[in-house]
C-alpha cells in the first residue's frame, strides 16, 4: 500500500482547512469583535484621556491611598502570567505568607480582625482584578487615614465596585480593585 | 454559601445546560456522520484534494489516513514555529527546535501540553495559522475515529468503516465551525479580547508601566474548550482575565468542554439503533464527573492544612467551587486548561485532579476520545463479566473474541505504560529532576502529573515543572504521539474487527449493556484498573503528601 497518496492528501486537506480555520474563522471573528471593540480591545479604562489601565487587570498598587490587589507572583507586569505554583506543604509558601501578614500588618495599623485569605495568597494568573469584600473592609481605616475622606463615602464607592454572583451561586462576592481605585484616584485629583 | 453546596448547585447547573444543548447538537451529530450528501464546500474541498468522498475505507486505510494527517500536522506546526520570527505579528516571539516538536506534537494530539509561555513562545500569527488550526483539526480527528468504532458496532458483515477524509471535514466545518463561531461572539460579550494588537506598556494609576496583551484570544478561546485542547493563549491559561474575565465566561467554557463528550454518547445510541446503551455510557461518565468534583472541591475545603485556605493560585472571581468545578472538567475530558493552578492544590484535590486523567480521560473524555476509550473499557468489561459466569461476551450481538479483547487490552495498557516508564526514567534522570519546584511526594506527584497529562493528551500541568528542556520536551512529546496514534490505531483495528462479524441473535443467555447492573460493572472496571495500576504512585506522591 503506498504512504505517498494518504501523504499528499492529508497536506492538501490541512491547507485547505488552514484557510478556512486558520484564516477566515479568526477573521470573521474579528470583525464580529469590531461591534463590541471596548471588550475586544481588553475594556482599558481611562483617567483624564489617558489609558491607565484594564478593568479586567489587577495591577501593582504603591500608593498608601489606594486600595491594594491580591499578591502576584509577577508584580502584575502583564508581560507574563501565572501563579506560584507553590504547593501546600512548601516552607517557600508559608514564608511568603508570613512575610505579606507582616508587611499588611505594618502597613494597616488600625486595621481590625483576621487578614483575610486573598490578601496573603497569590492568584492564578497574577493579573486577578478582584478582592473579598472582607479584604476591602479591611484595608477601609488605612485609606480613610491616607485620604481623609469620610468613612461613609469610602464604604459607598466600595459598594458601587462590588459585585455578588448570580443567583447566590455563579461566582464569588467580589471587589473591583482596578476600577475602584480609578474611582478613588479620579476623586482624590479633585 | 459552603464551597461544597455551591459546587453541587453549579453541577445541577451545568448538567441541565449540557443537556439541554446536547440533546440535538446529538441528533445532529448523527446526521452530519450518516447523511448522503455533501455539502457543495465540502465537495469543493475533496475536489482540491483529490479524494473520492464516496468511497468507504477499510480499518487499516483509515488508520493509515489518519497517521499521515498526524505526520503531515507535526511537521508543518514545526516548521511554522521554527520560522514564526520571519512571519507578521510575531513580537520576536520563538521557541528553541526542541520546545517547537514538543509543541507541535502536542496540538496535533489534542493535547496541548505547553512548555512554552504563550507570552514568549507563540506569535499571532503561529496562534491563529498553527494552534487554532489544529485545536479544530485535532478534535475532529478524535471525532472521527469514535464514529469509526461505532460503524463497526452498528454494521455486520461490513469491511469498510467509512471516510476519514470525509469524517475530518464533516467535523470540522459542520460542528465545530458554528459551535465555536457562536461561542466566540459570546466570550467577546464577555470580555474576552480579540484583536491584532502588539502588547502595549500603559502607565497604570500608581505609575508603574503595565503590559496591556493583545491577540485573537475569543478565537482560540472558544474552539481550545469546545475541541477539548487546552492550550492557553497566555501562560495562565483560563486564568487570565482575558480568557476568562468572569463566572458567565467561566461556565461557558465548562460547558464548552463538557458539551460533545457527552453529546457523542446518544450519536451513539442513535447509531447503534438503541439508545438505551447511550444513555448507560452517559450515566457512568456523570457518576464518575460528579463524584471527583465534589471530591475534589471536598479536599478544597474541608481536607486542606492551611491557614489561607486554599485560595493560593485560585482567582478571587472564581473561588474554590468553580475553581474546582472547572478543574474537574478540563481534567476528566483531556482539555487540560486550568482557571487555577493545580499545583497548589491540596494534596487530595490535586490528586484527584491526577486521577480524572489516570482513568483514561473517559469522564467523558475528550472529543472522541472519551467515547471510544469508554467504549474499549465497555468491552473489557463484557469480557471479565462473560468470564464470571461463562458465557460467550458479547457487545450489542459482536462476539468478543480473541482478536477483540487483545486489541482492547493493548489500547488500555499503553497508556499506563508510557506514563510510568516516563516516570520512572525521569526521576532518574538529575537533568529532569533539575526542573522541579518542589521535592519529597509534592515533587513525584510534579513529574507524575505531567507524564500522566501527556500519556493522556491532556495538557494540564503542575506547572512549576520547568518543561522547557530537551529531555522533558522530547520524552513527553514521544509519550504524547505514541499514545495518541497508539490507541487510535487499535481503536479502529477494533473497528475493523467488529464490522466484519455478523450480529448474533439477543438470546436468553445474551448479557444486557443497558441495565444499571452493567453501569456499575463498568465503573467499577474504570475505577479498578486505573487504581490497580496507579495505587503504588498516588501512594508515593499525593497521599504520603496527605498523610505527612
Amino acid at each position: 500500500m503506498s504512504l505517498l497518496r494518504p501523504t499528499i492528501a492529508a497536506a492538501k486537506l490541512l491547507l485547505v482547512l488552514t484557510v478556512i480555520l486558520g484564516i477566515g474563522y479568526p477573521a470573521v471573528v474579528l470583525a464580529i469583535g469590531r461591534l463590541a471593540p471596548g471588550r475586544a480591545d481588553g475594556s482599558l479604562i481611562s483617567v483624564q484621556g489617558k489609558v491607565v489601565g484594564s478593568a479586567l487587570l489587577g495591577q501593582a498598587v504603591t500608593d498608601p491611598r489606594l486600595f491594594q490587589g491580591r499578591p502576584s507572583a509577577s508584580d502584575a507586569s502583564g508581560a507574563t502570567s501565572g501563579g506560584s505554583n507553590l504547593g501546600p506543604g512548601d516552607v517557600r509558601l508559608a514564608a511568603a505568607v508570613s512575610e505579606r501578614e507582616a508587611t499588611l500588618r505594618a502597613a494597616n495599623p488600625n486595621a481590625t480582625g483576621p487578614i483575610p485569605a486573598d490578601a496573603l495568597t497569590a492568584s492564578s494568573s497574577g493579573l486577578d482584578p478582584h478582592i473579598s469584600p472582607a479584604y476591602a473592609a479591611w484595608q477601609l481605616p488605612r485609606i480613610a487615614a491616607a485620604t481623609a475622606l469620610p468613612m461613609a463615602d469610602l464604604e459607598t464607592m466600595v459598594g458601587e465596585h462590588t459585585a455578588y454572583p448570580a443567583l447566590g451561586f455563579i461566582g464569588n462576592a467580589t471587589v473591583n480593585v482596578t476600577e475602584l481605585n480609578a474611582a478613588l484616584a479620579a476623586r482624590l485629583d479633585r | 454559601m459552603s464551597p461544597l453546596l455551591q459546587t453541587v448547585l453549579a453541577l445541577a447547573t451545568v448538567g441541565v445546560i449540557v443537556a439541554v444543548l446536547g440533546y440535538p447538537l446529538a441528533t445532529w451529530l448523527h446526521r452530519v456522520f450518516t447523511d448522503e450528501r455533501h455539502w457543495r464546500v465540502e465537495r469543493a474541498i475533496y475536489r482540491i484534494v483529490g479524494v473520492d468522498p464516496n468511497t468507504e475505507q477499510r480499518w487499516s486505510v483509515y488508520a493509515i489516513s489518519v497517521v499521515a494527517f498526524g505526520v503531515v500536522s507535526v511537521v508543518a506546526l514545526w516548521l511554522l514555529i521554527l520560522v514564526q520570527g520571519w512571519l507578521p505579528w510575531s513580537f520576536g516571539r520563538s521557541q528553541t527546535w526542541h520546545g517547537a516538536l514538543n509543541t507541535a506534537i502536542s496540538f496535533t494530539t489534542n493535547t496541548n501540553w505547553q512548555s512554552y509561555a504563550g507570552e514568549a513562545g507563540a506569535g499571532h500569527t503561529v496562534q491563529m495559522l498553527g494552534l487554532t488550526v489544529q485545536n479544530f483539526v485535532s478534535a475532529a480527528t478524535g471525532l472521527a475515529v469514535a464514529i469509526a468504532l461505532v460503524r463497526g458496532l452498528a454494521r455486520a458483515g461490513a469491511d469498510r468503516v467509512g471516510n476519514f477524509w470525509v469524517d475530518l471535514t464533516r467535523g470540522s466545518v459542520r460542528v465545530l465551525l458554528p459551535i465555536a463561531t457562536v461561542a466566540a461572539l459570546l466570550l467577546i460579550l464577555g470580555g474576552v479580547i480579540q484583536n491584532l494588537n502588539a502588547p502595549s506598556v500603559v502607565q497604570t494609576l500608581t505609575g508603574g508601566p503595565q503590559t496591556i496583551p493583545g491577540g485573537p484570544v475569543a478565537s482560540q478561546e472558544a474552539i481550545k474548550m469546545l475541541g477539548t485542547n487546552g492550550g492557553g493563549f497566555f501562560n495562565a491559561n483560563s486564568a487570565h482575565p482575558f480568557e476568562n474575565p468572569n463566572a458567565w465566561t467561566n461556565l461557558l467554557e465548562i460547558v464548552l468542554v463538557l458539551l460533545i463528550p457527552f453529546a457523542l454518547t446518544r450519536t451513539y445510541g442513535l447509531m447503534v439503533g438503541d439508545r438505551r446503551q447511550g444513555r448507560l455510557v452517559a450515566a457512568v461518565m456523570a457518576v464518575l464527573f460528579a463524584g471527583a468534583a465534589l471530591l475534589t472541591t471536598w479536599s478544597e475545603t474541608a481536607a486542606s492544612t492551611l491557614a489561607t485556605g486554599s485560595m493560593e493560585g485560585k482567582e478571587e472571581r472564581f473561588g474554590i467551587a468553580w475553581s474546582a468545578l472547572f478543574g474537574t472538567a478540563t481534567t476528566a475530558t483531556s482539555t487540560g486548561a486550568v482557571n487555577s493552578m493545580h499545583e497548589s492544590y491540596s494534596p487530595l484535590g490535586g490528586g484527584m485532579l491526577m486521577l480524572n486523567m489516570m482513568l483514561g480521560e473517559v469522564s467523558p473524555g475528550g472529543v472522541g476520545t472519551g467515547l471510544y476509550g469508554m467504549l474499549v473499557l465497555a468491552i473489557i468489561t463484557v469480557f471479565i463479566a462473560g468470564l464470571m459466569v461463562g458465557r460467550t461476551p458479547e457487545l450489542l450481538g459482536k462476539t468478543v473474541g480473541r482478536k477483540e479483547i487483545t486489541y482492547a487490552a493493548l489500547a488500555s495498557i499503553i497508556m499506563p505504560t508510557l506514563v510510568l516508564t516516563g516516570t520512572a526514567i525521569s526521576l532518574l534522570l538529575p537533568s529532569a529532576r533539575a526542573a522541579m519546584l518542589a521535592d519529597g511526594p509534592h515533587g513525584l506527584s510534579e513529574m507524575l502529573y505531567a507524564f500522566s497529562s501527556a500519556g493522556n493528551n491532556n495538557g494540564s500541568a503542575f506547572a512549576g515543572l520547568s518543561a522547557d528542556q530537551p529531555w522533558l520536551n522530547l520524552s513527553l512529546g514521544a509519550v504524547m504521539f505514541l499514545a495518541r496514534f497508539g490507541i487510535i490505531v487499535l481503536t479502529l483495528a477494533l473497528a475493523g474487527a467488529l464490522a466484519s462479524q455478523l450480529r448474533r441473535p439477543v438470546t436468553a443467555g445474551t448479557m444486557p449493556t443497558h441495565t444499571p447492573i452493567f453501569g456499575v460493572l463498568l465503573v467499577g472496571i474504570v475505577l479498578l484498573l486505573a487504581g490497580l495500576t496507579f495505587f503504588p504512585s498516588l501512594a508515593l506522591g499525593p497521599l504520603a503528601e496527605a498523610l505527612s
